[in-house]
Parts: structure tokens; C-alpha cells; sequence
């Protein structure tokens, strides 16, 4: 029965299938399991200050692992995405400061930030072209532009803090908008533009041919050093979005602010089913495992544990996952041997 | 009846297995199958991909386990089922196709590291493991630097270290798996000579191969399968190459020369005393439109690289290229593209297409700015473009989502053809389009080229086995040590004359 139903059903679930993928399944699954267990253990967890807190604190992490993840899908890896923050966020700092400190109007404002995203960008730039045409591993050239910066900023500040800026910078790290968090409201604009980006533009989908096969997408007539560049471009200016939002939501700029979530968004990239060998990926799992990563600190915080162990318990479900993914994998369909 | 059949008939079989039975999740991977190995015979396994010679070697070497009712009787004893560890200990030795070696090892280490492995004291005697290592170059006739690593030997010398490795384990029957697929005419000259010795010294082996010339050329037997059943045993003194190909697919395939005069039709391509230094040299011909220019000659002949000259990735020397009559300079092989060239890769595994990527993204791959609107991607005009040219060329396949790599060769391959047809190309150079596609597959790409020569398209077929060029070219040009050697007419010039010419 029901003959003339299940083809359109089977198209629908196809659609869907192909909207989310099937890298959705780990993301949305941890997602369910912190949602029930925090709401059974916490009363408060499902309430609008678990939202507020996830929705102000996201971000920062958010925005580094899209500035990570174009870098993971060509097979590579960023590791300046936090300093390249830092020092687009230091840009941001001098230029108010040259222009009127606390007084400085918006437009300075503005034309920092324009500035701040041309120095993340460049950054980018550097390591795009070392990484396209000497063809060194994108670890060591990344590890050295994470190093330079490092030095760069520390010797630039003398390790210390640069504070002090307009009131209308606040409210971009604190402020909401028709209810909802301005900062998130950036971070999802930032999505949906990698979103775009990687499945409908062909950038993105030279960077993903790269990332599986760079020689044979060259052969294809792929321009892969170009490509390369321009990934590593668009990583260097979503990390400088990131510093300018770190600086409004401290307040204060300091040389290796968020250096702790390096490794974390290498990890929420693999948690969001991207493969950590490249060619594979897709940025709406990401942005639910980094939901996930959010919702079980912030229930973590409610249920008064301490934030260390909150890091902790990050590592054991990001263990969890690997391992149940491989035994997703073991139960699948049992492949035959070839002649 | 033959020599080799009378030996048989009197000779007990070193190996002998008898209701061979494999199913994997419902497929019957091989069916009552039953082999025989005689002591120091060349045996060779042919059939398609997808037979079941893997499987057969996998029950044999004791990866698999056959169904309840299996017997293997080797050496005098009778097995229900063999195990990896009894089969090696017993001599059964496999050479796999990737050979299974540490690049970064030295020869000896690679050759003899069996001989120390859980002897007691637990040290690794590197005395011991050269001597061992010489030893077994030596009775292969070879001398090699064992201290060099494995890495600084190009594949055919890995190739003799797989076997050496083999010998070492006391074989008393090696199995090797496509060992000259990547090896050049000469290399394999002289793989043969080794396997000769081998068989010579007592050592039994069966040779997996798709080349039916070598087949013919170093065996004494050949055993059939198809489609996971036994075909037949037969002896290979009186097989023809076309005997074998019907017994593996099941099929006739006529074959006729499709050359077709050219003359007065326009000129696409125009190549003029076209050099690149140390690779080709005064390289000059044309290819019309509608026409094949078959260009043959022996592995590292310069056709590859003339290829990459015309597409861009290679830059000449000295020379010019004219297309349509205007002279071109490209840049990369994305102004070739742009101009109407295309070129499918000889290395479809690595080069030509992108295994794990999906069949869709693999065809639009080289077109994908024809699908673009503003700049953003038109999944509907994607998908549409993808089915269109599925259906063209008759390609098979379970859904466009699915990787490339779950097709077989011959699909694989018409999914490169598309790609590049996709770019509607003036000229088409087809490396070795039929390297790693089964023998029933090839007359398929083949009737494909022709149809496309028959609207029109210019095309060079590169190829080392000359008879496709002679059945499928218009004109077939040999080249050799990177120079024109020879030009023939496949309607004036008999088949074996050319053979003789280019394997000279």
C-alpha cells in the first residue's frame, strides 16, 4: 500500500538528506544527549540565561573555527587563527588610540575594522602564497606565522594590555539586537556566508577537489595556487572579525587572548564531521557541534563545576564521538571483497 | 594434445583446490570454483575484474575462509581451510600489486626482515639479513645495493625486491598480482626472464596479468574465470589473444580497422618541429577534424609528455602549436582548456579523476563556470548536465551523490570522457584510456571515441598497445627514444608489421 506516496517521501527525504548531510548525525546527537541530561539535572538549563550565556560566548570560538575550517578542508591548517585575532584586533586598538582614544568617532571605528580584516587578510596572504608555490606543509608555515605574530605583538605591547575605547564599541561584544545577542547575530552572518561560499560558489568547491586531490583538480584545470591563496586570505580576515569581536567583548586587547581555543576549533571542526585529511565537510554540523560545545560548558557552569573540568569533559565527548563514529562505521554495510 | 596437458596428466599437483565456495553478504564472490597448481609451472589467472582471481588468492593465502565442503589438498596434506600463518609457513607466497614494502627500509631489511622476526634473542642480526638478502638476489640473477633504502629503486627493481622477499620465505609457489601494470617494455623483458628462472629452480608460479600478449608469452597453462565460475583450463601453446578475451568475457569482438581517409577535411591542430629538451624532439603532424591520430611507441617514449605539451603543463622548448590556424602559447593547461583542447590523464587513479569525490563533482569538475549564475552555482543546471551526459555516454551508475571510486574501470573512464566533453573541446588526447578497464569494457570507450570522431572531433589516442591504434586510428604515428620513428596507414599496413616495428 501507499505505493503512490513513497516516491515523493523518498524524494523529500533525499532533499533533506542532501540539506544536512549525513556528518549531521554525530553534531545533532550530542546535541540532543547535553540538552536532555543538562534539563534533567538543572531545572534552569532550558531558560532564557543558558541562551543569553551560549549566545554571547559562542562567537569567539565560532568565528576562529570558520577561520580554521576553509584551511582544514584543502588538507592544510591554520594555527595563527588566534595571534592573527590578537594582532587585527591591536590594529583596531592603535588606530582609536592615534585618532581620539575614547573620543574617537565611528567612522575611525569603521576604518579600523576595514583595517583590521586587511592585516588578518594579509596574513593570510603570506602564508597562501608560501604554502601554494614552495608547497611546504601548511602545519610548519601556519606554526611559523602563529610564532611571528606571537613575537610581533608581545614585543609591539610589551605584553601588556591595550584598553580604552569608545562607549559604541560595547555593544558589539554586549549589546542585542531585536533580542538576540549582536555578536551571535555577526557569527551567523559569518556562517551563512562560509555556507554560500562552500556550496555554491566555486571557490568552495575547488577547495574541496583540493583538499582530496590537489595534482588532479590541477589537471582538471583548477587554479590551485590561487585557490590556496585565497582560502588562507579568507581565514586570516575571518580571524581578524573574530579579534573585533574579542576587543569589544574585553574591552582590552592582549597578545594571546583565546590562545586556548586553537586546538579547540581543530577538534569542533572533526566533532562537525569535516575530515581531518580534507576534500570533506560542511559548515551547518559545525556551527551545531560548536552549539553543543557551548550548551555543555555553559550547563556545566550552572550546575557549579568548575571551568577546568568543563575543558575536560569537551575532550572526553570529542573521544566519545571518534569512537562511536567508528563503530557507526563497523555496522554499516558489510562491503564485499573484488575480484 | 599438448606437452603441457600430458606433464599434467602425469605430474601430481603441488596445489589442488576442489568446491571453492565464497559469498559475501549475498553475493557469490566465487562458485564451485577449482584450481590446479603443478610443482614449477607458469600458471596464469585471467579473467575481468570482479572474476574472482582476488578472491581465489585470498582463499588460497588464507585471508578468506571458503564455505563449508572446500578442499584444498597442497604439498600432500588436505585442508578444509587455509590460514595466513599455515599458508606462509607451507611457502605460499603472494606478490600484491602495490608490493607491500617499506620505502624507507634497505633492501636487505626489506628482503629478510621475516628471517629475524620472533627468533630468540630478540636482535636484529643485520649480518644475517644481508647475507640472506644477497642470497636470494643471487638465484634471481640480480645484484643490487642492499644497504641503499628501498625508496632511491625505481618500481621494476621494487619489483624484484617483492620477489626476493618471497624467495626468502622458502616459496614453493609465488602469486603475483598485475606485476608488470607499471612496468616500461624492457623492465618487463626482464621481470619475465626472472619469473623463468624461478619456474626453472622449482618455484611454481601463477601469474595474474590483463596483458594477454605476456600471458601467452610465460605460461604454460591458463585457467578462466568469469563472473566468479570456473571457465575452463586450457594450454596456452595454440591461444590466440582474442581466444582468451572471449573466454574471460563470454563475448566476440570483431574487429575491424575503422581508418577512414581524412585528407581535405579542415586542419584542427598543427604541430611544427615542436621540441622540449631531453623529453620530445621535432615533433610535427596535424590532426583534422573528425580524425584519430593513434600515437604509439614504448613506455617513456615521449608521447606523455608531446601530451602535456599540447595541454599546457609542459612548456616547448622550441616548436609552435597552431589550433584552427592561429598559433598558441599557453600558460597552463587552463589556456588550453579555455582553447578547446582537453586531455584525459594515462593516471586515472591519481590524476584523471578524484577518487573519493562524488561522480557530479567529478564530470563538472573542468566546466563547473558553465553552471555558475552570478556567480553562484545552479544545483538544478548541475544536475541536469550530470544526468545529460550519464545517459550520452552509458555510464553506469546507483545515484551521482555516490564516490567515483565505487564504479568500475571502464565507467570510471567514460566519467572522464564526459568531463572533458563537457568543456566542448575541439581536440581530445586520450592517454591510455584503457589502462586498468576490463577487455569488455574497452570495446565500449572505443565506440564511443568513434562516434565522437563522427561528429567531428579531432582526437589523439596515445596508447602502447598498438593494435588499439591500428583498429581505432586513422593514421598511426610511432614514436620513439621522443622522436617520429614511423608513420602507418592501419589500411595499408598489416597489424604484426607495426607490432614488429615499435616492440623492435
Amino acid at each position: 500500500m501507499n505505493a503512490a506516496v513513497t516516491p515523493a517521501r523518498a524524494t523529500l527525504g533525499a532533499r533533506l538528506k542532501a540539506l544536512v548531510g549525513p556528518e549531521m548525525a554525530g553534531p545533532v546527537l550530542a546535541f540532543v544527549a547535553v540538552v536532555v541530561v543538562f534539563s534533567l539535572v538543572s531545572p534552569q538549563f532550558l531558560s532564557r540565561a543558558t541562551f543569553g550565556a551560549v549566545g554571547f560566548q559562542l562567537p569567539e570560538l565560532g568565528l576562529l573555527t570558520l577561520a580554521m575550517l576553509l584551511p582544514v578542508l584543502t588538507g592544510g591548517l591554520n594555527l595563527a587563527i588566534t595571534f592573527t585575532a590578537n594582532i587585527s584586533g591591536l590594529t583596531v586598538a592603535w588606530i582609536l588610540h592615534a585618532n581620539g582614544g575614547l573620543e574617537a568617532p565611528m567612522p575611525v571605528f569603521a576604518l579600523a575594522c576595514l583595517a583590521a580584516i586587511a592585516v588578518g587578510a594579509s596574513t593570510g596572504v603570506v602564508m597562501g602564497l608560501v604554502i601554494a608555490y614552495t608547497r611546504a606543509h601548511p602545519i610548519l608555515v601556519s606554526l611559523s606565522m602563529m610564532i611571528f605574530l606571537r613575537g610581533l605583538g608581545e614585543f609591539l605591547t610589551r605584553g601588556g594590555d591595550v584598553s580604552g575605547f569608545p562607549s559604541y564599541v560595547q555593544p558589539i561584544g554586549h549589546g542585542t539586537l531585536v533580542g538576540l545577542p549582536v555578536p551571535l547575530l555577526i557569527f551567523i552572518g559569518c556562517v551563512l556566508a562560509w555556507h554560500v561560499l562552500l556550496t555554491r560558489t566555486k571557490l568552495g568547491f575547488n577547495t574541496f577537489m583540493i583538499g582530496s586531490n590537489i595534482e588532479a583538480a590541477r589537471y582538471s584545470g583548477v587554479n590551485t595556487r590561487k585557490v590556496l591563496v585565497l582560502v588562507y586570505t579568507l581565514s586570516g580576515a575571518m580571524c581578524a572579525i573574530a579579534g573585533i569581536i574579542m576587543l569589544a567583548r574585553f574591552n582590552s586587547v592582549r597578545v594571546g587572548h583565546g590562545e586556548s581555543y586553537l586546538l579547540i576549533t581543530v577538534l569542533a571542526c572533526f566533532l562537525g564531521g569535516v575530515n581531518p585529511f580534507g576534500g570533506f565537510g560542511r559548515v551547518i554540523p559545525v556551527f551545531v557541534a560548536l552549539v553543543v560545545l557551548q550548551l555543555l560548558s555553559s550547563g556545566l557552569n550552572l550546575v557549579g563545576a568548575n571551568q577546568h573540568l568543563a575543558t575536560a569533559v569537551w575532550g572526553i565527548l570529542l573521544i566519545t564521538v571518534m569512537v562511536l563514529r567508528w563503530v557507526a562505521g563497523r555496522i554499516g554495510p558489510f562491503k564485499p571483497g573484488k575480484g | 594434445m599438448t606437452e603441457a596437458l600430458d606433464r599434467g596428466a602425469a605430474q601430481r599437483p603441488l596445489l589442488s583446490l576442489r568446491d571453492i565456495n565464497v559469498t559475501f553478504g549475498g553475493v557469490r564472490a566465487l562458485k564451485n570454483v577449482s584450481f590446479e597448481v603443478l610443482p614449477g609451472e607458469v600458471h596464469c589467472l585471467a579473467g575481468e575484474n570482479g572474476s574472482g582471481k582476488s578472491t581465489l588468492i585470498k582463499v588460497i593465502t588464507g585471508v578468506y575462509r571458503p564455505e563449508p565442503g572446500a578442499v584444498i589438498e597442497y604439498g600432500g596434506e588436505t585442508y578444509t581451510h587455509m590460514s595466513p600463518v599455515t599458508a606462509q609457513a607451507a611457502g605460499i607466497q603472494v606478490i600484491w600489486q602495490d608490493l607491500a614494502l617499506f620505502p624507507e627500509m634497505s633492501v636487505a631489511e626489506n628482503i629478510a626482515f621475516q628471517t629475524v622476526v620472533g627468533r630468540r634473542p630478540r636482535l636484529v642480526d643485520y649480518g644475517r639479513m644481508r647475507e640472506a638478502a644477497t642470497a636470494a638476489l643471487k638465484r634471481l640473477g640480480v645484484t643490487l645495493d642492499v644497504d641503499r633504502p628501498l625508496k632511491d629503486f625505481p618500481i621494476a627493481q621494487r619489483q624484484i625486491v617483492a620477489i626476493a622477499r618471497a624467495l626468502v620465505g622458502e616459496a614453493r609457489i609465488v602469486f603475483m598480482d598485475e606485476p608488470t601494470a607499471s612496468l616500461t617494455q624492457s623492465e618487463t623483458d626482464c621481470l619475465l626472464d626472472i619469473v623463468r628462472t624461478l619456474s626453472a629452480s622449482g618455484v611454481a608460479v601463477v601469474f595474474v596479468s590483463h596483458r594477454l600478449a605476456e600471458v601467452l608469452e610465460i605460461s604454460s597453462r591458463l585457467t578462466v574465470l568469469r563472473d566468479g565460475a570456473l571457465v575452463g583450463v586450457y594450454p596456452t601453446e595454440g591461444m590466440t589473444q582474442s581466444r582468451i578475451t572471449e573466454l574471460m568475457t563470454g563475448k566476440m569482438f570483431d574487429q575491424t580497422v575503422r581508418a577512414r581517409p581524412m585528407e581535405g577535411r579542415p586542419v584542427v591542430l598543427e604541430v611544427d618541429r615542436l621540441t622540449r629538451a631531453g623529453l620530445f624532439e621535432d615533433i610535427s603532424f596535424t590532426v583534422r577534424q573528425g580524425e584519430t591520430l593513434a600515437i604509439t611507441g614504448l613506455l617513456g617514449a615521449g608521447r606523455t609528455e608531446l601530451a602535456l605539451a599540447l595541454f599546457g603543463m609542459l612548456r616547448p622548448t622550441s616548436g609552435s602549436i597552431r589550433l584552427e590556424g592561429r598559433p598558441v602559447r599557453f600558460s597552463s593547461n587552463r589556456d588550453a582548456i579555455r582553447a578547446g583542447i582537453a586531455y584525459l590523464s594515462e593516471d586515472r587513479l591519481s590524476l584523471g579523476l578524484i577518487q573519493p569525490q562524488s561522480i557530479a563533482d567529478n564530470l563538472v569538475m573542468a566546466s563547473y563556470d558553465r553552471l555558475l549564475t552570478g556567480g553562484l552555482l545552479s544545483e538544478r543546471r548541475k544536475r541536469d548536465l550530470v544526468a545529460d551526459w550519464i545517459r550520452r555516454l552509458a555510464v553506469k551508475i546507483g545515484r551521482q551523490e555516490d564516490a567515483i571510486s565505487t564504479l568500475s574501470g571502464g565507467n570510471q573512464q567514460r566519467v572522464a570522457i564526459a568531463k572533458w566533453l563537457a568543456t566542448n573541446p575541439k581536440l581530445l588526447i586520450l592517454d591510455s584510456p584503457t589502462v586498468g578497464v576490463d577487455v569488455g569494457a574497452r570495446a565500449g570507450i572505443f565506440d564511443i571515441v568513434a562516434k565522437l570522431a563522427a561528429e567531428g572531433l579531432a582526437i589523439i589516442l596515445i596508447t602502447d598497445e598498438v593494435p588499439e591504434a591500428y583498429f581505432n586510428a586513422d593514421r598511426v604515428l610511432h614514436m620513439a627514444n621522443g622522436r617520429m620513428a614511423n608513420w602507418f596507414d592501419p589500411r595499408a599496413t598489416a597489424l604484426a608489421d607495426i607490432e614488429a616495428a615499435v616492440y623492435a
